[in-house]
């Protein structure tokens, strides 16, 4: 009879087609004669917020440690070792966020979009290696970084590559910067962290595709060392920029440079620059000419870049879910599904935002990305110009050194230098 | 001379870029700064609001682990404790037997246990759970709603920016406090701690 009158009412709820009303109390909760005590919800804790602290002082020790090494110590062992301590700590016991590539995310999520509020730990991961490279040049990538120093373990066979296809590759984290930018700004996505190619082995997890182009990686990273610190790392570009001006740099030689060349080629990331002499110096009419013809470049190469980016702006604000939902409501595409309703529309109409709203919002949208547009084409107009400027001028140089920008200081190049220390024993 | 004349070029060099360190520096300390005071020291982690879920399955196939960290969480103090529950059979169940192919939940997660007549208590199991929602969606059709799909902190490893925020339809993701991490429809937690 009972069970009846329940199939009864189950056909009545069905009929009326009661989908998704959540929390209805239709049966009252029972009281129980048996003495049967109802057990709790269970709410299993998260990660305690200690160990969030604690990641920002093994960061801090970390970056100390590995500045001293390569600074004072001239240590490729230790740095070794410190790579190793990285990869195991931040790469594998704590998985690999957040790390800093990906908080420059979440500092211009927090810069542009009020509602964010970003963890302290979070802007701490941002600043302090920027600060340490201002410092002592790219020592949070010699062996603090766990994406850095997991490639830097499969180094192993480093072959050179021509230097100018150095440079114009070297254009691409950039352009990688500026999009991540773009879109962390919209509040649109985070391609940093979607794009990681590493943390699938630090979590031993990752869909396959993700998991194919992290071992494709490090397995290139086998002749050519370190692919994405050089051609892909969008935070490497800021430390590249930053490291220009570092207070202090690992050098190659502990004293004076004896023009040996025996370093030449021990750089496996080609950062290591030659000897420009004097007399390789060009006359002035020449420079003055090229000058000026750069002085003429680059300003058009900034508006080109803007316009075309501009011009892109739809193509880059579809990622947005809310521009695609609106995109596809006025299509009537419904996500091309043909079958049944997709579930993104399903969800529009039960949260009860009406059209227009969504229309409104969607372009208000767009039109954050026609600016972003303009700004991240003429961004990377910039940055080709710059580049064509480092590829035409020659900075007069008289010793073998490391560049300042896209040296990871390893230290490496150190043991191939047969110039002896001063020591302080005589 | 020539000595000499490199060694104000070299002064000169130094000098710009004494001023871009210092530069940066600002720069830094001022970004720094700016963040520094609408930051909260507090933590977060990401949490889906069950009011805006419509079970649509994803939890169950986009988190970033294996299975999904997302759990059928059973919020017993709203359970009507219904022999014929909608979250663990399945619509067109002939009879009301644990039998597998009556049940709703695809891994048997749920387990039905007797109380007294006519009560039935539910448990999930959660190394069985792996977030797929239907019973959810049934339980919230033809009952009470007291199941509902939570991320599990205990399993979630706080992905930077969580993979099943930016794939769910219904935007029901968000980051809440560390400290308060669970969000139930139409029960708080707290409440009903004491
Ligand atoms: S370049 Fe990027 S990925 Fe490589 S070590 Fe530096 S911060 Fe890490
Ligand atoms: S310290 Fe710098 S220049 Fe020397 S080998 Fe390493 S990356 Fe190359
Ligand atoms: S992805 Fe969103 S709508 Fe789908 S089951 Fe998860 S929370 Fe619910
Ligand atoms: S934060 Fe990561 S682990 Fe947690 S639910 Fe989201 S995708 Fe899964």
């Amino acid at each position: 009879m009972k069970r009846k009158l329940a199939i009864i009412f189950l056909l009545v709820i069905i009929s009326l087609q009661i989908f998704n009303s959540f929390a209805i109390q239709r049966f009252p909760k029972p009281e129980f004669e048996s003495g049967h005590t109802q057990p709790p919800t269970i709410t299993p804790d998260p990660r305690a917020h200690a160990l969030a602290i604690l990641d920002v002082f093994v960061l801090v020790a970390a970056l100390s440690v590995v500045s001293w090494l390569v600074i004072k110590k001239r240590s490729r062992k230790g740095v070794f070792w410190m790579s190793v301590f990285a990869v195991l700590y931040f790469g594998f016991f704590r998985e690999g966020c957040v790390c800093s590539v990906g908080s420059l995310q979440n500092i211009t999520l927090a810069l542009f979009n009020p509602e964010y509020s970003i963890p302290i730990t979070v802007i701490a991961f941002f600043i302090l290696p920027l600060v340490y490279t201002l410092f002592f040049g790219r020592t949070f990538c010699a062996g603090v970084c766990p994406l850095g120093a997991l490639q830097d373990i499969f180094a192993l066979h480093p072959m050179p590559i021509k230097s100018w296809l150095e440079k114009v590759l070297g254009i691409i984290p950039f352009i990688y910067l500026g999009l991540a930018i773009l879109y962390a700004a919209t509040s649109t996505d985070f391609v940093i962290c979607r794009y990681d190619p590493f943390i699938g082995f630090f979590r031993l997890d990752a869909s396959f595709m993700m998991f194919m182009i992290g071992a494709m990686l490090l397995l290139i990273g086998v002749f050519i060392a370190r692919p994405y610190c050089r051609f892909l790392c969008p935070y490497g570009a800021l430390l590249n920029l930053v490291s220009r001006f570092s207070k202090k740099h690992i050098t190659i030689t502990p004293t004076e440079c004896i023009q040996c060349r025996l370093c030449e080629d021990s750089c496996p990331f080609g950062a290591i620059e030659k000897p420009v002499l004097l007399k390789d110096k060009e006359a002035r009419p020449i420079a003055v000419r090229r000058f000026l013809i750069l002085g003429i470049i680059i300003p058009v190469l900034v508006i080109v870049g803007g316009f075309v980016g501009s011009q892109f702006h739809e193509n880059l604000a579809i990622v947005n879910p809310k521009v695609r939902l609106a995109n596809e409501l006025l299509n009537n595409t419904n996500y091309g599904e043909t079958e049944k309703e997709a579930f993104e529309i399903t969800a529009f109409n039960s949260a009860g935002q009406s059209k227009e709203e969504l229309f409104k919002e969607a372009g208000s949208i767009i039109k954050q990305f026609y600016y972003g547009g303009w700004i991240l084409g003429g961004f990377i107009g910039l940055v080709f110009g710059l580049t064509l400027v480092s590829l035409s001028v020659f900075k007069y140089r008289e010793d073998y050194t490391p560049n300042k920008g896209t040296c990871l200081s390893c230290v490496r190049c150190v043991d191939y230098c047969p110039v002896l220390p001063i020591s302080n024993d005589y | 001379m020539a000595k000499k004349e490199k060694k104000k070029k070299l002064n000169r060099r130094d000098f710009i870029d004494r001023g871009f360190r210092v530069s940066i520096g600002i720069g830094l300390v001022g970004i720094g700064g700016v963040l520094f005071k609408k930051s909260k020291a507090k933590e977060y982690v990401w949490q889906l609001d069950p009011e805006k879920c419509i079970q649509c399955g994803r939890c169950a196939t986009s988190c970033v682990m294996t299975p999904s960290v997302v759990k059928c969480f059973h919020v017993y103090d709203m359970c009507g404790y219904c022999d014929l529950c909608g979250g663990y059979f399945r619509p067109e169940a002939k009879n009301l037997t644990t039998a597998a192919e009556n049940q709703l939940c695809p891994t048997s997660a749920i387990v039905r246990k007797f109380v007294e007549e006519p009560f039935f208590e539910y448990d999930i199991i959660e190394e069985l759970c792996n977030g797929c929602g239907k019973c959810v969606k049934g339980c919230g059709a033809f009952g009470n709603g007291s199941l509902q799909l939570q991320v599990n902190h205990r399993l979630c490893v706080n992905c930077n920016e969580c993979a099943i925020a930016r794939d769910c339809p219904a935007d029901a993701y968000q980051r809440v406090p560390m400290d308060n991490p669970y969000i139930f429809s139409g029960y708080s937690n707290e409440e009903n701690k004491s």
